[in-house]
């Protein structure tokens, strides 16, 4: 009885966005990273393109934050007190891009608010000691995003940022910021499929080209509510591929900061329960699971927070990409 | 897939040509034989009602009832493990049902003490996740050392260390026999059949009444499903599929068109659930637990694991149950007062909803500030605070209930309430409700509320 595997076609595409800009292309980047470009569902090869493999994001911090997991500390060491070290460990330890999450009061020890000043001179330095295209992440209250993001988008003219976190109640400064300097934006809504169009609609509208817009449905770490941002990204993926030209954007996820600030990872031996095992093990397995698990689902650029999860988050990569040939 | 009304009325006396001199004689208790197969079709009414069916009809009405993937069952004292019988290719489509049994292997070759180690490590392991007790389903032990009775008592070693199922690794008829009988009163699986070696182990599985699995080489489907065909003809209908793939894209590949020839092509001869083993596939623990984790979002009926660590186990037995919760059912928290880091009677009191992503969020920040708090968890029937309040299930009244049900006002000696700042509107009229508070507007997101607490309270 002759089996023919099914292939399913897709009229639909998913769109390519380009992060970063080289010199010719207006920055000073020595290299860029396409994302996005997909025909058919995460991996399955045989049936449709994936001209991309997703991208690995390393996020670092313009200072040392203050409320990272003892793991993280330990793993990057003294890269974690000054921005362009960390951004060269990064790029050591497989970075296909950089994160540089600008840290509030929250995050810092002296419970300071960052200036407009320091965002940009972190920036400028992270960009004079790396190639790799950059992510520049505010500290996620809105206010204080805006005003740092817009002198950052203004202080790295030209060189295809992706700003973020671009949401409901920021998006028209962010994406005018992005407008003006020549950037792209990380458009976040909270878990919904229908939040998540309505926010690419706004930006469009806005006259942001959708070539330099990334989606991002938010991420549930691993046991706290992996599956409902799992499943809106499958949902949203497979509209893509069915035509919904609204959902075709690549999609960024954030297992690192997830999965870093739960308990699994920032509790060690004694604090927790016996079940719970070794703890580098666990907080590791826990950012890499949280990770392929979305990969799965259609994730196409995945930031990371430690050197060991982007090892392995990268060889997985790698694998899928290899499709019916990955071997050991 | 399922026949429609008009498929089966083709199959009963009044849809033949020329009708059967019985059609539409009522004895089924219906009407017509149109009506009859309206009722079929929607599993209200029985076949057997109908006395005049042809053989070769009633065969075709009972293969298409029967589930695209067939449920399979290991028990092991008193327990059972039921895998198979899913419905969709994406759980939001409508949910999974049987989340995949977890093993983890031993081989009989690595000596008694080691086979006994591992089995009662797996046996007690158990972790709490939300309540909820998880732990693993079972061990597979592999038949290496090429002694019967080395097996045997290998087999033995692991059913007195714990309750747990069984998966026989072995393609010797001697030493199965030998460890079926060791494991007498379980219901274990047959690991596996092949080309070669199937009428053999067919025979063993049919006479212990046990399922066996089924191996094809290198994700060659086609000769997977000649081979169960030829096997279920043989009279064993329990079967588990190994498509032979190993790594992460080919297994992806290989567990997809199962799952899509089952569900959309209804091919029976792959309509079983799926065996696999990720440690054969990966160069480390942590890439074997990647890999087990694509299994468990992607298909499999069984994942036979070879290293245990509590750290691996616990990862996945979370990711096993997230990923089959129902998706039409959001989870919800047992409404009531939770305490975070030993709080004493000074440590803020903080209100909340029963929506578990709600909870989850407010309790995690709490847990990674470091300070204790109450965490009061109010019954907004599962929303979250923005959708309850616009529901009405999340206002003053609700707010208060929750404050006066719990134990909130004997555990601290003050009388502050901290409310999610997405419902500051409901300060005033809190006050009313709950004389004697004082109510504070805390932060609209979970993320603010370190910062809020360092600087508030
Ligand atoms: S018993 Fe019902 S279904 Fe069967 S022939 Fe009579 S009317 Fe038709």
């Amino acid at each position: 009885m002759p089996v023919t595997i099914p292939q399913t076609k897709y009229a639909g595409k998913v769109r390519e966005v380009t992060i970063g800009a080289t010199r010719a292309e207006g920055g000073t980047r020595s290299r860029t990273v396409t994302v996005g470009g997909e025909t058919t569902l995460p991996f399955l090869l045989h049936e449709g393109e994936m001209p991309h493999p997703p991208a690995v994001a390393v996020e670092i911090c313009d200072r040392r934050p203050a409320d990272w997991s003892p793991l993280l500390y330990e793993a990057w060491g003294e890269a974690v007190n000054d921005p362009a070290t960390w951004a060269r460990a990064a790029e050591a330890a497989g970075a296909d891009l950089v994160l540089l999450h600008l840290t509030g009061p929250v995050q810092r020890a002296d419970g300071s608010t960052p200036t407009a000043q320091e965002a940009r001179q972190a920036v400028r330095r992270v960009l004079e000691a790396t190639g790799l295209p950059l992510l520049v992440f505010g500290p996620g209250i809105a206010d204080l995003d805006n005003e740092l993001l817009v002198a950052v988008a203004e202080e790295a003219a030209g060189e295809r940022l992706v700003l973020g976190v671009c949401e409901d109640k920021n998006y028209r400064t962010l994406v005018a910021a992005a407008l003006a300097h020549g950037h792209l934006v990380d458009g976040r809504t909270p878990m919904d499929v229908n939040l998540a169009k309505q926010l690419m609609i706004l930006i469009r509208d806005m006259g942001l080209p959708l070539e330099r817009v990334l989606m991002d449905p938010s991420t549930g770490a691993l046991g706290y509510g992996i599956e409902y941002g799992y499943s809106v990204m499958e949902r949203l993926r497979l509209a893509a591929l069915n035509g919904d030209a609204m959902t075709q954007q690549p999609m960024l996820v954030t297992p690192g900061e997830e999965a870093w600030r739960l308990k699994e990872a920032k509790v060690g031996d004694g604090g927790v329960p016996a079940a719970w095992g070794d703890w580098a093990e666990r907080a590791i397995t826990w950012e890499v699971l949280t990770a392929t698990t979305l990969l799965h689902a259609g994730a196409d650029v995945v930031c990371l927070r430690h050197p060991a999860s982007v090892a392995e988050v990268k060889a997985v990569i790698a694998r899928l990409m290899a499709g019916g040939k990955d071997g050991k | 897939m399922p026949l429609s009304g008009l498929d089966i009325y083709k199959l009963l006396p009044g849809g033949q040509k020329p009708p059967h001199p019985k059609a539409n004689c009522k004895e089924c208790g219906f009407p017509t034989c149109l009506a009859f197969a309206m009722k079929l079709a929607a599993k209200q009414a029985e076949l057997s009602a109908c006395k005049y069916v042809s053989p070769e009809a009633a065969a075709r009405l009972s293969d298409a009832a029967a589930p695209p993937i067939r449920l399979i069952t290991l028990s092991a004292n008193g327990h059972k493990l039921e895998v198979g019988n899913e419905t969709v290719l994406h759980r939001h489509e409508k949910t999974f049902y049987h989340p995949p049994g977890l093993f983890v292997r031993v081989n009989d070759g690595d000596g008694l003490e080691r086979v006994r180690a591992v089995a009662e490590q797996v046996s007690r392991y158990v972790v709490d996740y939300v309540g909820m007790p998880l732990s693993l389903d079972g061990l597979a032990v592999a038949y290496t050392s090429g002694d019967p009775e080395q097996y045997a008592e290998a087999v033995a070693a692991v059913c007195k260390a714990g309750k747990k199922m069984l998966i026989l690794m072995a393609q010797d008829v001697a030493a199965l026999r030998a460890a079926l009988a060791a494991a007498a009163g379980r219901t274990p699986l047959i690991y596996a059949a092949t080309a070669d070696n199937w009428q053999a182990l067919a025979e063993v599985a049919k006479a212990a009444r046990v399922p066996l699995a089924v191996r094809a080489p290198d994700g060659n489907l086609e000769a997977l499903a000649n081979l169960t065909a030829q096997i279920a003809a043989a009279g064993v209908e329990d079967l588990v599929l190994d498509p032979g793939a190993r790594g992460f894209g080919d297994s992806l590949l290989a567990l997809t068109a199962i799952r899509r020839l089952a569900l959309k092509q209804n091919l029976r001869s792959l309509g079983y659930p799926v065996i696999t083993f990720p440690g054969e596939g990966a160069s480390n623990s942590c890439q074997e637990a990647a890999l087990a984790g694509q299994h468990i979002a992607k298909y499999a009926g069984y994942i036979v694991l070879d290293h245990f660590t509590p750290a691996t186990a616990y990862a996945l037995l979370v990711l096993r149950t997230n990923i089959y919760t129902d998706p039409q059912k959001p989870i919800q928290v047992e409404p009531g007062l939770y305490p975070i880091h030993n709080p004493g009677p000074d440590a803020p009191l903080m209100v909340t909803t029963n929506f578990s992503i709600t909870y989850f969020s407010v309790r995690n920040e709490l847990e990674s500030s470091g300070r204790p708090g109450w965490l009061l968890v109010a019954d907004a029937e599962g929303m979250s605070v923005l959708t309850a309040w616009a529901a009405g299930k999340f206002d003053a009244e609700r707010i208060a209930k929750a404050v006066k049900e719990s134990s909130a006002a004997s555990k601290v000696a003050h009388r502050r309430l901290i409310i999610p700042g997405h419902v500051a509107v409901l300060m005033g009229e809190l006050e009313e409700e709950l004389p004697g508070w004082t109510i504070h507007v805390g932060p609209r997101e979970a993320v603010d509320l370190p910062g809020f607490l360092k600087a508030a309270w």
